[in-house]
């Protein structure tokens, strides 16, 4: 920069006022306001429209486990699944619900490598919707398998041998996925608890009832803030973030490959690993808004979560929307482009086959819905943005369903084709997994921090004990 | 408590922001101090470097956990389907490598991850439920809003009187005194 050079007791120059940064705690909140104003989330009494939300959310999950009770005691009929779509609302679930789950490490590890410290006021909630995702993802898999003890007894997806002495069979990409889901949610518990250690002091130093005090203790591990301590765990943190960056990756490109190994026309493209990831935390970013618009302002935390960080979560929304779009069309230039008549036919048949309604709805809800967020005003209109995200859920529901129903129904034998119609079993099924989402969630803003509470105080600048509210003296 | 029979634990001195801490920190570690920690709600940015501490070695166990998922994975599906039961399936070789790597890499990943969490705890001692830090009311707010130091008894620079006149004239801290028993 160039200097006057006339003064020696030159101040250093107030940068101009457009490249100052907004501060990511509004209002110039204290240390202790962030406290009282996160740990008082899940100390107060839960406001009323909490009860009624979590007895909907159970009687959704009880109604999940029922029919899955119904299901294996039945059979996987049961589900509507018959040649040819012996794939249908269950992967599609699967994938679904595995993809929510990405936004939440991309937010929690990628963004932490990248230095975006809005993160912090996110990460929280992200990080347990991935792992909520994930729980309800892992469902749909297992039991699509129908008589679940044989898929679960040794030689099949455990690494053991079965009653035959045969082992299980690597080179298929459905049991590479086992091993990418099971490792992805448990690293994500892993990264997750880490996170909430320093909080759960926090909680435990805070709380009054005996049990609350026991557990938070318990869980807390005895964490005293001690900077020898912070020292070892914020490089163990780094070190999860950069472990959970190629894991997220590799998660839905092997999601993908569970497709995109087989010769099936619509599935065996090269394209899927990098679309799958995109699409991933396109859903996953809808997601994370359709919880956090709702959760800032019934609890308040409109200066922690700002409208800054909509408007950020939506660039994201626009710009994976995007790929999500060009992928869309590439898939159509490479099926005329390479030349197979099958490949040609699937996608035509996705188009204006049968399923029409589906790729349509599909298109509306994820190739346009994103563009209206070029303009910062409909960025940063919280009620629109929230019903943006909900089209961009359905959305991404549909893409999984055209990939998988439409391919699967017509393939290369036209006297093999045939039309899936769900049963009221799967229909039921796949809301309830919404219960089980929700009850987990619902349980998490009653017993945990919602918000990363040590992350934001350490982005605030009275964290810095070189910035006048860190307590520096101006003699520098 | 019989002060009697407690033994000194060591002296706390609290702040009020991260500059004083900041500040306090580098003038325990200029007067040689050795055992002694600061105790703050959020890592501060530059501690390490104003206390004298050591690059955290946390990354040697990641690399551990990694080294033997990656090779662990490997061994299991050659010794799994080339070695111990060989099945030819859709006529693809019995081992190769490539189709290994998915599920040795997740497993590099996810003993990785076992060895930075369990390295970890294993370095910073925890858990550790019992802490003589734990009987000071005050000492809760380091988990809030205030900053904490404490020299431990255990120090050879340590005298009751002469540590607390440091702490509270070159510090400029109210400071308490810490008893085990």
């Amino acid at each position: 920069m160039a200097s006057s050079g006339k003064s020696a007791a030159v101040k250093a120059p107030e940068p101009p006022a457009e490249l100052v940064r907004e501060s990511l705690v509004l209002n110039n909140r204290s240390l202790g306001w962030i406290t009282n104003a996160i740990a008082g989330v899940c100390e107060k009494p839960m406001p009323m429209w909490w009860w009624p939300a979590f007895i909907v959310s159970v009687g959704g999950m009880l109604t999940m486990f029922s029919l899955i009770a119904y299901l294996v005691s039945t059979g996987v009929g049961v589900w509507g699944l018959n040649h040819p779509a012996a794939w249908a609302w269950d992967i599609t679930n699967f994938v679904f619900w595995i993809g929510i789950g990405h936004a939440g490490t991309l937010i929690s590890a990628v963004l932490f490598l990248l230095r975006q410290k809005w993160r912090t006021s996110v990460n929280r909630a992200a990080e347990a919707m991935t792992i909520f995702a994930v729980a309800c993802a892992g469902i749909f898999p297992v039991f699509h398998t129908g008589r679940v003890w044989f898929a679960l007894l040794p030689g099949y997806l455990i690494p053991a041998p079965n009653a035959n002495a045969i082992w299980p069979q690597f080179r298929s990409p459905l049991l590479w996925d086992v091993f990418a889901v099971s490792t992805y949610g448990t690293v994500s518990l892993l990264f997750w608890y880490v996170g909430l250690i320093p909080d759960l002091a926090t909680l435990r130093d805070r709380s009054k009832g005996v049990m609350r005090r026991f557990f938070y203790g318990l869980f807390s591990l005895g964490w005293t803030g001690s900077n020898r301590h912070w020292s070892n765990y914020e490089k163990a943190y780094l070190l999860l973030a950069g472990l959970s960056t190629p894991l997220v990756l590799s998660v839905h490109s092997i999601v993908s490959f569970d497709f995109a190994v087989s010769v099936v026309p619509g599935w065996h493209t090269t394209i899927f690993p990098p679309y799958f990831v995109a699409g991933a935390i396109f859903s996953g970013f809808g997601m994370v808004l359709t919880l956090l618009i709702p959760l800032r302002s019934l609890f308040k935390l409109e200066d922690i979560v700002t409208l800054r960080h909509v408007d950020l979560m939506c660039k994201v929304l626009l710009a994976t929307g995007s790929i999500v779009g060009y992928a869309y069309g590439m898939e159509f230039f490479i099926a005329w482009y390479g030349g197979s008549p099958y490949e040609l036919y699937a996608f035509k048949n996705r188009a204006f086959g049968p399923y029409w309604w589906s790729y349509w709805a599909m298109i509306s809800c994820n190739v346009i819905s994103p563009h209206f967020f070029w303009f910062k005003k409909l960025r940063t209109s919280v009620v629109f943005v929230w019903i943006v995200s909900i089209f961009v859920n359905i959305g991404m529901w549909f893409e999984r369903f055209v990939i998988i129903v439409t391919s699967l129904h017509r393939d290369y034998l036209p006297s093999s084709w045939g039309y899936f119609t769900p049963s009221w079993v799967d229909i039921m099924t796949f809301a309830g997994s919404f219960g089980l989402f929700m009850t987990l969630f619902l349980l998490f803003i009653r017993f945990l921090p919602v918000i990363a509470i040590s992350e934001v105080k350490g982005v605030t600048p009275q964290a810095d004990p070189h910035h006048p509210l860190g307590g520096a003296k101006g003699h520098h | 408590m019989n002060s009697n029979r407690s033994k000194p634990h060591g002296l706390l001195a609290e702040f009020h922001t991260a500059a004083d801490i900041f500040e306090a920190a580098m003038r325990c570690r200029d007067a040689g101090f050795t055992q002694w920690d600061v105790y703050t709600p959020f890592p501060i940015h530059g501690m390490d470097e104003a206390m004298g501490l050591r690059k955290s070695p946390v990354g040697w166990f990641t690399f551990c956990g990694g080294f033997t998922g990656f090779f662990t994975g490997m061994t299991m599906i050659w010794y799994m389907n080339k070695f111990d039961y060989p099945l030819v399936v859709g006529g693809k070789p019995l081992f190769t490598p490539l189709y290994a790597f998915p599920v040795s890499y997740e497993m590099t990943i996810l003993l990785s991850a076992f060895g930075t969490l369990f390295g970890m705890f294993f370095l910073n001692q925890l858990p550790k439920f019992y802490n003589p830090l734990f009987k000071n009311e005050r000492f809760k707010k380091s988990t809030d809003d205030r900053f904490f130091l404490c020299i431990e008894a255990t120090d050879p620079k340590f005298g009751t009187d002469v540590t607390r006149t440091f702490l509270t004239e070159k510090c400029h801290a109210a400071v308490v005194e810490l008893v085990e028993d």
